[in-house]
């Protein structure tokens, strides 16, 4: 019994060691730890997706090693001076923009890289965190719900990014970039009749862009979306090959490192966007509801901190942050599974590549800093 | 209306954003929902369909394609071998601008300017990874001229390929037949499954009708292979067990040609629209089988540019025409030998009913005379010396007396006027006529009536009659073999390339015509014999003094016809393409043949005896003397006479 009490003691020590260390750095130990799950799993996928390359596993753990470094050191941020950056960072991120679009490097046929000389990167990213804050920033001292001429700005905010970044071409982010701004203000508690009106002027705006804004292969990409089989070697074959990947991966899956879609690279993009069908194809359905489970996990953790958080700043940003990740899953997966029209959005934590895994922690670090003061106050 | 001021109420936005996130919270559960329900229809409900198509992606069958058998001849002398060629094939995926590159390739001459559209469009129906083959047959020259300038074309490459070769080019190339490209008709005759990976088919000859034997049949490998269709080697960490099972390489076929003999015919004939057959009386087996002027059947297998096939099918004499098979022409004087028999079989004649010869025969009750081929006449004849001597009169009697459907019925047992069955397509049947023939063949009332002076002219081979040199062969090697009758045959032996094994073919026998008396075969023997030997035989100039004993018969078909009264004109008179056909027909040795040959030129300078004859005693002499007695027997021989130009109309 005694010797139990001090096993079960210094369990306990241990236990609130760690928490007393999270607590300390301003970190949520739950969506600590299931983000840290989420990258484990992502880098365990990728390993296969990549056809085995030690090489993209080594890029892709550095990269969530330097997202994590900036996730934690956001959470040392005191939330006054977030807000305030919020609006610089807007207008930085714009300015970027603009450069890139001039003088931005060319990578895959998309003007999307910006060279400062020792690092190159993507403004859209900046754009990303910036937009949604901003927004909170401008809303946080106005009264809610937001009047017409509020929602003026906002749309203007908003909109002139994301129309910079879907030019480059990038709908993907811009699509992000509009739906961080957008959950800002449905937070907001923008009201009903101002959803409905926007939802009527979203039909004429999508016959304008489908006329002037999309580029021919965002066009096909819609049109293959409605019928895939139309252009099976085309623009169709993404979707297809990616439901075969899925679809034959059955509830168990074929077993890590055997899906012979993605190892034979009948899987197109299958290290990036399309890895999802990878886990399918490897792990069934089994594999892919956990990864879900443990996604909805992080977006319910996060919503939660938002809610609970102390001041329209904190809430609406840390929502905004939360919501935006959510509309990354939903997007994708129901992309690879032909839910939705194929944009190249790619499943957060899973898909190779750098910078956007990192403007994802770096966001979760903001939420983090903006949600766990209040506690640090409250003792 | 007055602007009411508003004030922010934290409690109230707090209540507002726990309703919205609520409301978030909601919705991502119904979207993770749907992806799930998604998710499950996929894995689920359609797993099976998804698994098979899979599966059917992973693995590509590569076909491969067999060895085409060869064609030998009777002693094994190769005639259509299997050889290695360079052809320039070009992948589209790895090909940055295939207009530039095309143009670049026409620029070094590998291909024609002209020739760039098809080439196009071959390319539009095929994969991007497929390496479509844009020039075939690559000569050393063209593959060092590419091999230079290479770094210049990323994705065209030089592969090498088994292609369809003849060594000996034009020689016996209507017997061999040749192969092409497969066509839409092909491509319903034949069974696709084993062609895959085959460019070429027999298109005639041999070629054709062995297809099956010469084929075999295609093997095939499985490949694991990525959505590019590339080959790779494994699938994750777990290497593949692949099929593979070997292609069966077509069968060789053993021709009856023996091309010495063969080469001999075509070296006497060269120059001339002409046609020679020679049989073997024992078994039909055909001995040399040669239609000239001929075409390189190498040209097919490389594929003929437009202007290539254009020469060919424009040459006013007819290369690519078979004229053994498919050319038919009057028999003349060559059908002597059979009416002779016709007439023993009807008991019309004997043999030794003599008939006194004027020049002229003149039917009862019509004033127009039928003229002799020697206007003077040839005396007193009896059948075996009218033989010899071709003597018109003698056989526009008998043929008078027989009537023309008994000469239809006994003539039709030597083969006239039916197909011989030759192992090969195209074979025409000539015509054998009748009175049910005249009925059927014209519409006119007037017309259909079979007048008895249509029966004088089929006599001699003239009128309606006629028939191909294969026919004309067959039958003489059924006089040579004394009633025996073998279908002709290309092909006496198959051998399995994969046992070694030589199946022979059975020679197939048709039935003898009949006779009442077997001597009365001696009796045609005997006529044709003296035509060969005898002094007054017509033919003697070219077959007498031989080291064995010829039987032949000469013959001259009338291209243009001569008004009974109209003067008998020269040869060289005439426009050439309404010259005589020279014919000649023959056996040898007498007693026991092992040789009959049909020889027909067309337009020939000279008449058959004179200009046919001496065909034939080549390619008799070829068959039944050694190289040493050939040359032997050429040393002692004058010089060849100055051709005697024969008069016009003359039916030896």
């Amino acid at each position: 019994m005694s010797l139990d009490a001090v096993d079960t003691s210094r369990t306990q020590r241990t236990l609130t060691g760690t928490a007393q260390l999270l607590l300390a750095l301003h970190l949520d130990g739950p969506l600590f730890i299931a983000l840290c799950m989420v990258g484990a799993v992502g880098s365990i996928v990728l390993f296969s997706a990549s056809g085995s390359s030690l090489d993209m596993l080594e890029a892709q753990l550095m990269r969530f090693g330097l997202g994590l470094i900036a996730m934690i050191m956001l959470a040392q941020v005191p939330p006054r001076i977030i807000r305030n950056a919020a609006p610089v960072a807007w207008v930085i991120g714009l300015l970027l923009l603009l450069a890139v679009m001039f003088q931005g490097d060319i990578a895959m046929g998309a003007q999307r890289w910006l060279d400062l000389g020792f690092v190159r990167f993507q403004p859209s990213e900046i754009m990303k965190l910036a937009v949604p804050l901003a927004c909170a920033w401008f809303l946080h001292d106005r009264p809610l719900p937001p009047s017409l001429s509020t929602l003026l700005v906002l749309a203007l905010g908003i909109g002139i990014p994301t129309l910079l970044i879907a030019e480059q071409p990038d709908l993907g982010t811009s699509l992000l970039v509009a739906a961080g701004g957008g959950m800002v203000v449905l937070l907001a508690g923008l009201q009903i009749k101002y959803i409905l009106s926007v939802v009527g002027l979203l039909v004429p705006v999508a016959i304008g862009a489908w006329h002037f804004l999309l580029h021919d292969y965002q066009k096909q990409r819609v049109l293959t979306f409605l019928d895939p089989q139309n252009d099976p070697l085309g623009s169709g074959y993404h979707i297809i090959q990616s439901q075969i990947a899925i679809g034959s991966g059955g509830v168990f899956g074929k077993g890590y490192l055997n899906g012979s879609q993605a190892q034979l690279e009948f899987l197109p993009e299958r290290s990036t966007d399309f890895i999802f069908a990878v886990i399918g194809e490897e792990w069934g359905l089994i594999g892919l509801v956990t990864v879900i489970l443990l996604f909805m996990f992080v977006i319910g953790r996060a919503l939660y901190l938002a809610a609970t958080a102390h001041d329209t700043f904190s809430r609406l940003a840390s929502g905004s942050l939360a919501l935006t990740f959510c509309v990354y899953v939903f997007v994708n997966t129901g992309m690879v599974t032909g839910l939705l029209p194929v944009v190249g959005v790619p499943l957060p934590f899973v898909s190779y590549g750098g910078t956007a895994m990192v403007t994802l922690m770096a966001g979760f670090g903001i939420l983090m800093s903006l949600c766990a003061k209040r506690k640090l106050v409250s003792r | 209306m007055p602007r009411s001021v508003r004030i922010k109420d934290h409690h109230a936005e707090s209540q507002l954003f726990e309703q919205r996130a609520v409301i978030a919270a909601v919705l991502m559960v119904i979207a993770m929902g749907l992806v799930v329900s998604r998710l499950v229809w996929l894995q689920v409900v359609k797993y099976d369909y998804f698994a098979a198509l899979s599966q059917g992606n992973r693995i590509r069958i590569e076909p491969i394609p067999p060895n085409r058998g060869l064609i030998l001849d009777r002693n094994g002398l190769p005639l259509a071998t299997n050889a290695p060629s360079y052809q320039l094939e070009l992948t589209k995926e790895q090909v940055a601008d295939v207009d530039a590159t095309l143009n670049g390739i026409a620029e070094i001459g590998l291909i024609d300017q002209d020739n760039i559209p098809a080439i196009k469009r071959d390319l539009r129906g095929r994969r991007s990874f497929d390496a479509v083959p844009i020039k075939l047959q690559l000569t050393e020259i063209e593959v060092a001229r590419f091999a230079a300038r290479r770094h210049q074309f990323p994705g065209v490459e030089i592969r090498p390929r088994l292609t369809r070769y003849y060594p000996l080019a034009e020689s016996s190339v209507h017997a061999l037949g040749y192969v092409g490209a497969i066509s839409e008709d092909d491509k319903k005759r034949l069974n696709m499954d084993d062609y895959a990976g085959t460019t070429l088919t027999g298109k005639n000859g041999v070629e054709y009708a062995y297809e099956s034997q010469l084929h075999g049949r295609a093997g095939f490998q499985q490949l694991l292979v990525n959505a590019q269709g590339r080959s790779v080697e494994r699938i994750g960490n777990e290497a593949a067990k692949l099929d593979r099972k070997e292609p069966v390489a077509g069968n060789d076929l053993f021709l009856t040609i023996d091309m010495r003999v063969q080469q001999a015919a075509e070296e006497a004939l060269r120059g001339q629209r002409a046609s020679a057959v020679a049989i073997d009386p024992s078994n039909g087996d055909i001995i040399a089988f040669v239609s000239t002027p001929a075409f390189d059947p190498n040209l097919f297998a490389r594929g003929l540019t437009r202007p290539e096939y254009l020469a060919l099918t424009e040459d006013p004499n007819r290369p690519m025409y078979d004229r053994v098979i498919r050319g038919v022409y009057p028999p003349g004087s060559t059908v002597k030998p059979m009416m002779a028999m016709a007439a023993l079989e009807y008991g019309v004649v004997t043999p030794e009913n003599s008939v006194f010869c004027r020049g002229a025969y003149r039917m009862p009750g019509v004033s127009r005379p039928w003229r002799d081929w020697k206007p003077g006449g040839h005396g007193t004849v009896d059948m075996r010396k009218a033989i010899a001597t071709s003597c018109d009169v003698y056989f526009y009697d008998i043929a008078n007396q027989m009537g023309v459907d008994r000469i239809h019925d006994y003539l039709a047992q030597f083969g006239m006027g039916s197909l011989t069955g030759i192992d090969i397509p195209g074979e025409k049947a000539g015509l054998l006529p009748s009175t049910d023939w005249k009925k059927k063949a014209f519409r006119r009332k007037e017309a259909q009536i079979w007048f008895p002076g249509d029966t004088i002219s089929i006599g001699i081979g003239q009128g309606y009659m006629n028939a191909t040199p294969l026919q004309l062969a067959h039958a003489t090697a059924t006089i040579a073999a004394r009633g025996q009758r073998f279908k002709p045959r290309l092909v006496r032996a198959i051998r399995n390339v994969t046992t070694g094994q030589i199946s022979e073919l059975k020679p197939a026998q048709l039935p003898s015509p009949h006779v009442n008396d077997p001597a009365a075969w001696e009796v045609a023997v005997g006529g044709m014999f003296d035509v060969a030997n005898a002094p007054y035989g017509t033919a003697r100039g070219a077959t007498a003094n031989a080291l064995y004993k010829i039987a032949g018969k000469s013959g001259t078909a009338q291209v243009f016809t001569v008004a009974a009264n109209e003067k008998m004109r020269k040869a060289g008179d005439l426009a050439e393409h309404l010259r005589d056909h020279a014919l000649f027909v023959a056996f040898a040795p007498v007693e026991a043949p092992r040789i009959a040959v049909a020889v027909v030129v067309e337009n020939a300078p000279g008449g058959g005896s004179a200009f046919a004859a001496p065909i034939a005693r080549r390619i008799l002499d070829t068959y039944l003397l050694t190289p040493e007695q050939l040359a032997e027997q050429d040393a002692k021989r004058k010089p060849a006479p100055p051709v005697a130009a024969p008069r016009r109309g003359e039916t030896e």
